[in-house]
């Protein structure tokens, strides 16, 4: 298993492996969104934890069909089904490679985005933990919508209209945290409810997204 | 005689040509007895005027948009653990209407809401949430759609419905927490004090009645369609197949 | 190792084989033969466990198989050696010089696979099968777009697998050259009946 995280960290990472283009996604995010809604700085620290985690989230979406088609089309997935390795592993590890990859940095840059949206500065620490802990979730239900779509042609489509409202919960739990967080209230709450679903997430789709493996490669 | 009998593809055919002109029957006289009860011979309330008779619509259908989701996972869950085909082909005939009657609650809703709320949308966690069921029912929707192999769509959709429960349940609850609305509350409830008088009551139990009959003669009809066109596929293989 | 009883399998819905019967035991090579669309790729992959029978049993330990398909589930941007070392790890195996050498790889090691032609990526794809440690190989159309030299390195790769004990069945048209091959034909077995898949039986 190890191997796997392994190979696909190595195989992000090198030359058309598409590491970062998740990233600069996010900052065109950041970027777009003032210019559609204004310079206004009080409107944009009432809007940023959102346009933040929606970025993050649209970020993640980005690279998630590449997630099993690859290898499901160059064979790979057919020899690891067939290989000591269980595809809920395989699944679990992909997901954890995908966030490594997609999550984490988008965790990492956010505070320097969070800059350019004039967030509040009470706000920085509670964006950094929530995409901390929500953005596993987000690359958990998409490694499920991926393993669903993997063998269709336009995947991708199908794939966001799956994803997107299974997005929704963390969507707004980890706004909802960076927003208490930037007005200065208690954020733990939804903070805790966020770390539930990444936790819920982890323990039931890897089983959930190898059921829908082992069904598109039959 | 076991209620799995009714699973086999014949047999459920046989049996829904005899039964689908009753209950579409049913569904007929149910919906004409409540809708026209209510509609002319309810009074009209004091403060909602005659806007409140849309109830008669929006609230069995929004019922029944939320009833054909747990239905469609019945039928996912009972093809894979039992492998029924008409089972799944059930969920997928339900999936169509259940959107049908979410728009049609929330179109409804809307149009209610404009006289009384002054706006025809607002993200009201009740509001959100169904349209939100609408999207899951987009995505199973197309999925059934996208995938070509009969049996692979079937499991594929079958899991997607189950997750998708959980996390269109999880959506409901996250919408409360991130709105509290203005939704009035239920309007029917066994326990509380605080629902429609009886007056309104009576037609809309039969609306509800009658919504219940007519999803349940849709999705027979639709089931039958599905069965047909896997039927039809079926031969065309063996045709091509050269067994025929 | 491998025994076959009374198999059907499916594609599409459609029976494409019925009543296969067959074993394998150590050091076995069985060839199958039989014209395009018989379902030679569909036998291997229900071999393989890829896909359910329609009927019948397999018994074999599947810890023990491997499969290789048309596709060798390669990664242009890793190096023959990278993607070889990522097969033996998920197998367990640590050893990957001796599958290099048989393959005739050992000068390409880090090559990236992007760079090889397509007979030099089915030579890694082949050699795969040895870094696995498993015992039976399952291989369809292996010696596609290999050289005649090639295909006598793989045929004495495969006979070093035999000779340890291991076993092999191969879908294949050409002559590997290994007259201690069993061959099977599948024609005989293509399916008569109007048995078809589970569905179609309950309707039509």
């Amino acid at each position: 298993m190890r191997a796997l995280l392994q190979r696909d960290l190595r195989l992000a990472l090198r030359a058309g492996g598409g590491f970062g283009l998740g990233l600069a996604f996010f900052l065109m995010v950041a970027v777009l969104v003032p210019l559609g809604v204004g310079p206004e700085g009080a409107l944009l620290t009432r809007i940023a934890p959102g346009i933040l985690w929606l970025g993050a989230l649209l970020a993640c979406l980005l690279s998630l069909d590449r997630m099993f088609a690859l290898d499901f089309e160059d064979g790979a997935l057919d020899l690891m089904a067939v290989s000591p390795l269980p595809l809920e592993g395989v699944v679990a590890m992909k997901a954890l490679a995908h966030w490594l990859v997609t999550g984490l940095p988008l965790a990492l840059l956010a505070p320097v985005l969070g800059l350019l949206l004039s967030l509040a500065p009470q706000g920085y620490v509670w964006l950094v933990t929530a995409l901390l802990v929500g953005t596993p979730a987000l690359s958990l239900i998409g490694g499920f919508g991926a393993a669903l779509t993997v063998g269709l042609k336009r995947g991708g489509l199908i794939l966001s209209l799956i994803v997107l409202p299974m997005y929704v919960p963390t969507l707004i739990f980890g706004a909802e945290a960076v927003r208490r967080g930037a007005e200065g209230a208690d954020a733990l709450v939804p903070l805790m409810l966020l770390a539930a679903i990444s936790l819920g997430s982890a323990a039931i789709l890897p089983f959930a997204a190898a059921a829908a493996l082992r069904a598109n490669l039959k | 005689m076991s209620i799995w009998e009714y699973a086999n593809p014949k047999k459920f055919m046989q049996t829904s040509t005899k039964a689908l002109p009753w209950v579409a029957g049913l569904a007929v006289v149910l919906l004409a007895i409540g809708l026209i009860w209510g509609f002319f011979f309810t009074p009209e309330d004091y403060k909602q005027g005659s806007t409140v008779k849309i109830i008669y619509l929006h609230v069995p259908s929004a019922m029944m948009a939320v009833s054909a989701w747990f239905m469609m996972l019945v039928g996912s869950l009972i093809w894979l653990i039992r492998r029924h085909h008409v089972s799944a082909l059930a969920a997928k005939a339900a999936a169509p209407v259940g959107l049908t009657f979410t728009m049609i609650g929330l179109v409804t809703g809307a149009i209610w809401g404009q006289p009384m709320w002054g706006t025809w949308w607002a993200w009201d966690p009740r509001l959100t949430s169904f349209l939100i069921l609408g999207l899951f029912y987009l995505g199973y929707i197309a999925l059934w759609a996208a995938v070509d192999d009969a049996d692979t769509a079937a499991d594929l959709t079958s899991v997607l419905c189950i997750v998708g429960s959980v996390f269109a349940f999880l959506s409901r609850y996250a919408v409360l927490f991130w709105n509290q609305g203005l939704h009035q509350g239920a309007s029917l409830s066994v326990d509380t004090e605080q629902h429609v008088s009886n007056v309104y009551a009576f037609p809309l139990w039969t609306c509800i009645a009658g919504f219940v009959v007519l999803f349940v003669t849709l999705v027979l009809m639709r089931t039958r369609t599905e069965i047909r066109s896997r039927r039809i596929r079926a031969l065309m293989a063996r045709e091509r197949a050269g067994v025929l | 190792m491998l025994h076959v009883d009374d198999l059907a399998v499916s594609r599409g819905g459609l029976t494409v084989l019925e009543g296969l019967c067959f074993g394998l035991v150590a050091a076995d090579l069985l060839i199958l033969r039989g014209p395009n669309g018989v379902g030679k790729t569909t036998l291997l992959r229900t071999l393989a466990g890829l896909q359910p029978a329609l009927a019948g049993r397999v018994s074999v330990d599947q810890e023990q198989i491997t499969y290789s398909g048309h596709a060798d589930g390669l990664k242009a941007t890793l190096t023959v050696a990278e993607n070889l070392q990522f097969w033996a790890a998920v197998h367990g195996q640590t050893v990957i010089d001796p599958a290099i050498a048989a393959m005739n790889l050992t000068a390409l090691q880090t090559r990236r696979a992007a760079d090889l032609s397509a007979g030099q990526k089915r030579r890694l794809g082949l050699a795969r099968l040895s870094v696995t440690g498993r015992k039976i190989w399952l291989m369809d159309e292996p010696t596609v777009s290999l050289d005649a030299a090639s295909v006598g390195l793989f045929g004495a790769m495969l006979r070093a697998h035999l000779a340890q004990g291991g076993a092999a069945v191969v879908a294949t048209h050409i002559d590997l050259g290994l007259p201690e091959a069993r061959v099977l034909d599948l024609s005989q077995f293509k399916a008569k009946s109007k048995r078809q898949g589970a569905f179609d039986e309950a309707f039509a």
